[in-house]
Formats: C-alpha cells, sequence, structure tokens
C-alpha cells in the first residue's frame, strides 16, 4: 500500500476525443443509419403554397400504391395529434395559435405537412407521396415582418393580430438604472440605427430523422435531437402518452446549433404513425424538407437610440424589435428574442436601458433557437452603435469601449439589464488582442491604402462580447415564465474493478462531452481517464436531464458531475477508514489513493471499489454502493467574453470583401480541454462570419423559399474562411467550482458585429454608412456607388479611424 | 414493387458483391441500404455537402451522384475500408488528433475526399488543401483543424512514419 506515482493532470490537457475512434471509422450511430425488424417508412407530402385553405385531399391513388400501408391527413390524426408546444409564453396574454403537426383545415408556410405516406421503403412511400392530390384556395400571404405587424392582413384569424405579445423591460421600472427618455434627452449625442437580422438556417449536416418502436412495454424513439429528455416530457403532454411509456433515444446526432432544440412534427408523426400500423416506422427528411420544415434561426427588425456624452460615455440605451416568429410558436420561438434583452449593453456601464420587443407572425416556418439564439442580435446591435458612436465623436473604436466597459475591479456587477457578472477582465482579452492582431500596424497599412487611393481598402472590425450562459438558474427561468427549470444532473457509477461510468443529462452532438466529463472524473476519482465511461442520450440510461443547449452542459452539467463524484468521494472515505481501521476525519483522499493523515498507511480506490462491491465487511449500516448522483442549479448564470478583431479587405471595384485577419481573444474560464475549446471556437467564428458575409433564408412575396438547398443557401467552405487566431485570457467564473462559464456561442456572438464593422471601416470615408447582412459583393458595391453617386464624402474624421 | 432490375458485380472494402438493383438506385443507397455501410452518410440532395464521399478507382465520388448501375465493374472504397490489417489510415489518425471533427457527419465524406486530394498532391499547401476540400460541407469545425490535419497525414505519409505526430497523443 504506497502513494501512487503522482499523476498528470487531466483537466488542462489536450486530450484528442473519444468519441472520434468510431467516427473516423464509419462505425457511426445517426438515427438513420437504424434498421428494425418489420420497419416501415414515412414521407411527407408538404404544401407548396404559404398560405392556402385546404379543399380536399384525394389520397385513393397513394394509397393503392406499391408498397403503401397507409395514408394518414390532418383529417384522420386531428382527435389525436393534439397542438405543438410551445414551453415558453413570455407573456400571460401571448397569443398562441393552435399547431398540428398535420395541417388540418388550413397551411400557414409552404412546406407544412399535409398528408403523411407510409410504407415498405422510403422510396415507395415517396413515390406515392407523389400522388396526393391536394386542393387549395389560396389566402393572401404576409411575409413582410413590418408589414405583418400592421395587421393589414391578420394570419390567423382567431387571434384577430398578427402580434403575438409585446415584452418590456425598463431599467427605471426595475431599479437597476434611470428613465431611458430622460436620459437621451439629456445627451449630448443621440444615434438612431435600424439593423436588420437576416433568417438563417440552422444548417446542421444531418438532416433529421426519427425512428419509433411501437412493438414493447414501451415506446421507444431515436431522434436526431438536442434534447432528449425535454423531447420525453413534451411528447406525453401533447400526446397524452403516459411519460413512464415513452423512452427517448438521442444516438449519435450530426450537429444542432439550436436546430435540433425541438419539439418536431415530423417526431409526433412518425410515433402516431407506428402506433396506428404496430410497426415500426421510420423518417428521414431530404436536405430540401430540412431547409424548409425545420426551424429557422434570428430574423428581426431591431431599432435602437443611444446617448451619449461628447467625451464618449454612453448615458442610455432604447431598443425597439421586431421579432419574426413565422407561422407558429415553436418550443421556445417566443423567448429567443428575450433571451437577448439581457445583452444589449454588452460589456458596458449604461445608466438607463429599455427594451420592448414584439413578436409577429408571418408566413414563414417558424424561428427558434440557433447558436447563441438572442445574444447575437443583441450584441451586433450594440457592437455596431459602438462603433457608429466612435465615428459620430471621431473617437477610436477601441477607446470608446474603454470609456464605457466595466473595469476589472468591479465585478461582481449589477448590469442596467439587471443581471450580475460575476467575474470578468476586458482589459486583459482586449490588450491581448490588440498586441497579436498588431492593431497599431494594421492602422498604419490602412492609413497607407487610403493615402494611396488602393482600390483593395483595408477595415478594422472590432467587437466586445460578454453572453450570459450556463442556461440557467431554475428561479430566473420561472421569474420569465420558461416552462422548465435549468438544473442538470449526473450520476457517478463505481464498478467492482474500479472503472467508474457517468451518466449525464446533458445530451452531446459533437461537443465532446464525453472526453471532457472523462477528464474531470479521472482527476477527481485519481482513476485513469481511459477507466472513465460516459453514457448518455437514452432516458432509460439517463433518467433525468434537461439536454444540451446555450452553452450549458460544461457550466451545468459538468458541476451535477463533479457534485456526483464529490458524493463518490465522500461515502469511499467510510469504507477506505473502516479497510484502514482510522476515523473516517483522518482519511485523505489525493491521486486515487485514500490515506491516514500523517501516516503511510492507504489504500486505493480500486481497493475500495472492490471491498464495497464483497460488502463482506463494510462499516455498520454502510449501504453497500459508492454509487450517487446529484442534480445541480446553478446559482447564477456565466459570463465568458472576449475582444475580436477582424481586418477585412475591400477590394472598391467588384465588393469583394476578404477577412484579411482574424484574431479573437476569448475568457471562458478554465479550460478543460484545450483542443476542443479552440474547435468550439473556430466552429462558432464561421457561424457568424457566415452570418455577416454568406447566409440568408429568401422568401419572395409569395412565401417560397428561394433558398431552399446548399445551392442556394451559402453555407462556407473551406476557400471561404480565413485561419483564425484564437487565443485566450483565464478569469475564472466564481459561481461554480470549476471556474468554467462555456464556450459553445462565443464565436458565433462577436465574429458577425467585428465583421461588418470592419467592412464599413474599410469603405466608411467613401460616405458608405451601412451595409446589410449578408454583406454579398453585390450589396457592398452597390453600397459605394450609391454613395458615390449621392457625392455624401464623409469629412475626414479628426482622430483616425 | 415491380421494377426492372439490372445485375452489377463490384468491389467494395476489398470484398467482390454481385446484387440485382433498380436502375434509379443511387451508389450511396446501394451502400448503406443493400450492403448495410452506414458509415457513408446522405447530407444532402444536391450534390453540394460531400457528405457521401466515396472512392470509385481510388477518385473521391459523391455517392449520391452516381448511380449503383454505374459502378458496376469498379472498385468502391468507403470509411468502413480505409483502415488496413487494424491500423488507421494516416488521416483517420490526424482527423483525431488534430480535432478535425465534432459531430462526425461530414467526416467519413472529408476524410475520403482528402484522401482523394493527398493521391494527386501529396504535399498541398494550406490554399490547396482549401480548395481541394471546396466541395465538403463542415458546420461545426469552421475547417481550420480539418486543413491541419490533412497537412499532418500529409506530412506523415512523406516522412514514412507510422505513428502520430510528435506532442500529439492518439485517442485510447
Amino acid at each position: 500500500m504506497t502513494i501512487m506515482e503522482e499523476r498528470q493532470a487531466e483537466i488542462g490537457r489536450p486530450r484528442p476525443r473519444k468519441e472520434d475512434a468510431r467516427l473516423i471509422t464509419g462505425r457511426s450511430r445517426y438515427t438513420d443509419n437504424i434498421t428494425l425488424p418489420g420497419m416501415l417508412h414515412l414521407a411527407m407530402v408538404r404544401s407548396p403554397l404559404a398560405r392556402a385553405r385546404i379543399t380536399g385531399i384525394d389520397t385513393s391513388a397513394a394509397a393503392s400504391a406499391p408498397g403503401v400501408v397507409q395514408v394518414l391527413t390532418g383529417a384522420d390524426l386531428a382527435a389525436e395529434q393534439g397542438s405543438m408546444p410551445n414551453a415558453w409564453p413570455i407573456t400571460p396574454e401571448q397569443k398562441t395559435p393552435p399547431h398540428p403537426a398535420v395541417a388540418v383545415d388550413t397551411v400557414n408556410f409552404a412546406g407544412e405537412i399535409v398528408a403523411v405516406v407510409i410504407a415498405r421503403s422510403a422510396a415507395a412511400a415517396r413515390d406515392a407521396s407523389e400522388l396526393i392530390d391536394v386542393d387549395y384556395e389560396d389566402l393572401p400571404v404576409v411575409t413582410d415582418l413590418a408589414t405583418a405587424a400592421r395587421d393589414e392582413e391578420v394570419i390567423h384569424p382567431d387571434l384577430g393580430t398578427n402580434r403575438s405579445a409585446t415584452w418590456v423591460f425598463d431599467s427605471a421600472q426595475a431599479g437597476t438604472g434611470g428613465d431611458v427618455e430622460e436620459a437621451l434627452a439629456n445627451s449630448e449625442v443621440v444615434i438612431e440605427r435600424t439593423f436588420t437580422q437576416q433568417r438563417l438556417i440552422p444548417a446542421f449536416m444531418e438532416p433529421r430523422s426519427t425512428v419509433v418502436d411501437p412493438t414493447g412495454e414501451q415506446i421507444t424513439m431515436w431522434s436526431a435531437t438536442q434534447i432528449p429528455h425535454v423531447l420525453r416530457v413534451m411528447l406525453a403532454l401533447t400526446l397524452g402518452v403516459p411519460e413512464s411509456k415513452l423512452r427517448v433515444i438521442a444516438p449519435d446526432v450530426g450537429g444542432g446549433f439550436g436546430g435540433k432544440l425541438q419539439v418536431t412534427p415530423e417526431e409526433v408523426i412518425t410515433l402516431l404513425a407506428a402506433r396506428r400500423v404496430g410497426k415500426p416506422c421510420k423518417y428521414t427528411e431530404t436536405r430540401s424538407e430540412t431547409m424548409m420544415g425545420a426551424h429557422h434561426g434570428r430574423d428581426q427588425l431591431q431599432t435602437l437610440r443611444l446617448g451619449a456624452n461628447r467625451d464618449g460615455t454612453v448615458t442610455g440605451l432604447d431598443v425597439r424589435l421586431l421579432a419574426d416568429m413565422g407561422a407558429y410558436l415553436g418550443l421556445i420561438t417566443s423567448g429567443i428574442p428575450i433571451l437577448g434583452a439581457f445583452m444589449y449593453n454588452g460589456i458596458y456601464k449604461f445608466s438607463a436601458y429599455r427594451f420592448e420587443c414584439t413578436n409577429v407572425f408571418t408566413n414563414k416556418v417558424w424561428t427558434d433557437a440557433y447558436r447563441g439564439a438572442g445574444r447575437p442580435e443583441a450584441t451586433f446591435a450594440i457592437e455596431r452603435m459602438m462603433d457608429e458612436l466612435a465615428t459620430e465623436l471621431g473617437m477610436d473604436p477601441i477607446e470608446v469601449r474603454r470609456k464605457n466597459w466595466i473595469a476589472h475591479e468591479e465585478f461582481p456587477f449589477t448590469t442596467v439589464a439587471s443581471l450580475e457578472y460575476d467575474s470578468g477582465n476586458y482589459e486583459a482579452a482586449t490588450d491581448k488582442a490588440l498586441e497579436l492582431f498588431d492593431y497599431e500596424g494594421l492602422r498604419a497599412e490602412q492609413r497607407r491604402r487610403r493615402e494611396s487611393g488602393d482600390p483593395v481598402q483595408l477595415g478594422i472590425g472590432v467587437s466586445t462580447f460578454t453572453e450570459m450562459c450556463g442556461l440557467a438558474p431554475s428561479r430566473v427561468l420561472g421569474a420569465l415564465d420558461y416552462g422548465a427549470g435549468g438544473w442538470e444532473y449526473a450520476q457517478v457509477r463505481v464498478l467492482p474493478t474500479g472503472n467508474v461510468e457517468v451518466v449525464t443529462g446533458v445530451s452531446p452532438h459533437g461537443q465532446g462531452h464525453v472526453t471532457a466529463w472523462s477528464q474531470i472524473v479521472a482527476d477527481r476519482l485519481g482513476v485513469p481517464f481511459e477507466n472513465v465511461e460516459v453514457l448518455y442520450g437514452d432516458t432509460q440510461v439517463a433518467q433525468r436531464g434537461m439536454d444540451t443547449y446555450g452553452s450549458r452542459s460544461l457550466a451545468v452539467g459538468g458541476m451535477a458531475v463533479v457534485a456526483a463524484t464529490d458524493k463518490v468521494v465522500e461515502k469511499a472515505k467510510q469504507v477506505a477508514a473502516h479497510m484502514l481501521e482510522a476515523a473516517t476525519e483522518d482519511i485523505e483522499f489525493s491521486g486515487g489513493q485514500f490515506s491516514v493523515r500523517g501516516t503511510d498507511q492507504g489504500v486505493s480506490f480500486n481497493d475500495v471499489a472492490l471491498a464495497t462491491f464483497a460488502a463482506h465487511d463494510l462499516p455498520d449500516g454502510f449501504e453497500p454502493s459508492l454509487d450517487s448522483d446529484a442534480t445541480f442549479d446553478p446559482e447564477n448564470f456565466s459570463f465568458p467574453h472576449g475582444t475580436h478583431l477582424a481586418a477585412m479587405e475591400v477590394d472598391t471595384e467588384t465588393g469583394q470583401v476578404r477577412v484579411h485577419k482574424y484574431v479573437c481573444v476569448d475568457d471562458v474560464g478554465h479550460v478543460i480541454n484545450p483542443l476542443i475549446v479552440d474547435g468550439q471556437v473556430h466552429g462558432g467564428l464561421a457561424q457568424g462570419i457566415a452570418q455577416a458575409l454568406f447566409e440568408e433564408a429568401i422568401y419572395d412575396e409569395s412565401g417560397t423559399l428561394l433558398t431552399g438547398s446548399f445551392t442556394e443557401y451559402l453555407v462556407p467552405s473551406a476557400p471561404d474562411l480565413p485561419e483564425f487566431t484564437v487565443d485566450r485570457t483565464y478569469t475564472p467564473a466564481t459561481t461554480n467550482v470549476l471556474g468554467v462559464k462555456g464556450v459553445g456561442e462565443a464565436g458565433t456572438i462577436a465574429s458577425t458585429p467585428a465583421i461588418v464593422n470592419g467592412i464599413l471601416d474599410a469603405i466608411r470615408h467613401l460616405g458608405v454608412e451601412d451595409v446589410p447582412m449578408p454583406c454579398s459583393p453585390s450589396r457592398v458595391w452597390n453600397a459605394i456607388q450609391q454613395a458615390r453617386t449621392s457625392g455624401q464624402q464623409a469629412p475626414e474624421p479628426e482622430v483616425a479611424p | 414493387m415491380a421494377s426492372r432490375t439490372q445485375t452489377i458485380s463490384l468491389t467494395v472494402d476489398g470484398v467482390r458483391y454481385t446484387d440485382d438493383v433498380e436502375p434509379r438506385l443511387l451508389l450511396v443507397q446501394y451502400l448503406r441500404e443493400v450492403l448495410g455501410k452506414t458509415g457513408t452518410v446522405v447530407g444532402c440532395d444536391t450534390t453540394n455537402c460531400g457528405a457521401c464521399t466515396v472512392l470509385v478507382d481510388g477518385r473521391g465520388i459523391k455517392s449520391c451522384t452516381m448511380l449503383a448501375v454505374e459502378a458496376d465493374g469498379h472498385e468502391v472504397t468507403t470509411i468502413e475500408g480505409l483502415s488496413a490489417n487494424g491500423e488507421l489510415h494516416p488521416l483517420q489518425r490526424a482527423f483525431n488528433t488534430c480535432h478535425a471533427l465534432q459531430c462526425g457527419f461530414c467526416t467519413p465524406g472529408m476524410i475520403m475526399q482528402s484522401a482523394s486530394l493527398l493521391a494527386d498532391n501529396p504535399d498541398p499547401s494550406e490554399e490547396e488543401v482549401r480548395h481541394g476540400l471546396e466541395g465538403n460541407l463542415c458546420r461545426c469545425t469552421g475547417y481550420q483543424n480539418i486543413v491541419a490535419a490533412v497537412r499532418q497525414a500529409a506530412a506523415e505519409t512523406a516522412g514514412h512514419a507510422s505513428s502520430p505526430a510528435s506532442g500529439s497523443e492518439a485517442t485510447q
């Protein structure tokens, strides 16, 4: 019984992922890979019209087509399908239209499901679906957000309006700041701007797929979802199936980004179809169906007024939003803009703030969570406004931010939006970013190109950000009328050999939780990384959980793992004390070894595990198990932050835009696995840059989605993106013992405004004041031409830029 | 489902198969549904995403855009047949050590296209890797680590080393 050799800490180590072994060899378990005996296949018939009354459906030809088992319409399912759930009614008065999985009387967006074919093969189902004849009576279509808000045509007549709800935060009422109108009236400068957050498509690479097996005692559903636990509860509530009779499994899931944070009509339909025919059923959508039928993100119209004094001090901010819900309210559609409400003040100290958002229906697929969910919109708006202020005052954009941000010695800091930021060091992150970027050098290069009239101008885009993540303290969610809590669950099971099974309630779909959780548990129990197995994504394995979204998995789910391992250690100490004939208080645990304080006597974790399993000689009354579980409810959100700098080249003759250099310094607190964290930042940057430069879901006036495939919807490929310089500062979160903050959304939030600010900085001297996103070459070129023809040469500011 | 079928004979991952298939059956459907080789996945229906990329006679082909009958008489390699003698292919190792995958859905196609790229150009620059993978979409990684992995695999192959680059740790 000797003390083990000093072991290398796992936390902080760039471990390649355990998850990869099967994914790089094709042994993946995506839902569409599942085949069950006797399995039938579904195909959906979707409305080509954005708004219409269904006057007749002829299914006879399809029903008698080869291989077809059954055809279902909305009328067939009306009595059992219920209404798709909305878990976040943001006000008691919120107007929520009925949302059938299969349309019954009317359709309200192009792509809505009107009939379902069940057949022996996917091909037979698809063939037969083309034989279904639906008669529609056209109804007027409203796709434009501002038009819809005017209620000239009401999409859901029973609601009497297209306005679903209006939600307000006012710092004067909340007691966190002054009255914004008063503040603006007393400001030396007031800047008003309107920004469009274009509609985006999450575009996870794995199309959604669901398999339902109704043949056992329980109905088992496999689904490409981020939220197996939430899905199970919601299916039970929506369909009246006893929750205990439902088992939901999220096997390998090919990306989500919020797009699989949903309870979908397709899941409901597959379950109902399987129950009807008594056979396993599978539905896998085509990419075209994903684009038109899976929820979109963003789509907001933002109007901001920012007041400031001439020295750059911001005095108040007023935000008014119109948020496009689309045709229905999905799981948290209505709450997405509200997640942004607390973030418009960014990292800054504003003394007055008011936010008002009106949620509006249009004839488009509904919006819902997409990476960042409300917070990228808020960050974009405030970071664009800070640049506008800098321009107005002739200040450097870094200086105007420095003037207003919360200094590191001021933490914890209660913001004007009522959040308590526990920690941060904006100075450190910014200084590091400026140095890595060579800010002064690039400013000199910018001056050189400007003076020489270089056709390719250079601009420097600045963005800072913070976000509330680690969703979320349950009490706060309750105060916001969200339908559930924000805790997370974990269980740690010790096997007789000393191997450890960790059950987690979060549901990874690319984030590397298996590896990161293994590192945490290896350190806390002193067991080898390889000896930890992480189990998840099945409601019968991980019996409790709140799943994965909102950069919550580590800050909340990881903390549940920590709490459960701590309980294991407490139990194991009692056994070790008994084995060593010592008092429990005298037992120390380090590096997998229990020892008696002040002696060289000890037993290993494995010895204790085996002794507990055998249970031959345990302390009196000791329950023979080390297994422990824990549910962790965070006391606060976590607040990662960072400073992102983008050097943008704009070809003034063609409008072509290129990222010349991108540097970001993020502070996500302590890092469990730097390899994984860098990867999260890279991917986030790609999606944020894509919003700035490439992506937009476009509907025509008739409500047809024009960007219905990857041919038109421009997800960037490798040559479209630069090599990023990614670095970090480390200011640990003070609200969890791991000191972690979350990183999943960081890159997406900060990069969009950095890119757009950079483009404008390159061409503002030509008179360009704004370029709407995505800043395509044609838009940039047009903005330059317009500025030139209107002859509005902006006066040279006194101070660079 | 009485539809005309056609007999094809081909080699997939070193094994000879003869099957009767519908003429409209895509190669990727043949791989997944007939042979059960679900390692090759389908990400789109417009030949944009490249998730289904396999090698046909050593060349990267999007298997959603080739009919099974067109593969008659050819040699197909999927992600499931890339490693040999229980040894991972250098690209597979490099994708692991460089963290070039997250959700893993694009990975089979990305690795197979990279294999095709390296067959043409054993020592590609960053720029050449990015352009060589232009037809393969990844939504998770921002491509940075994929580019690094391809270059690491290229370096390893050139150096005839069989272990991952120094300083990195292979997965268990």
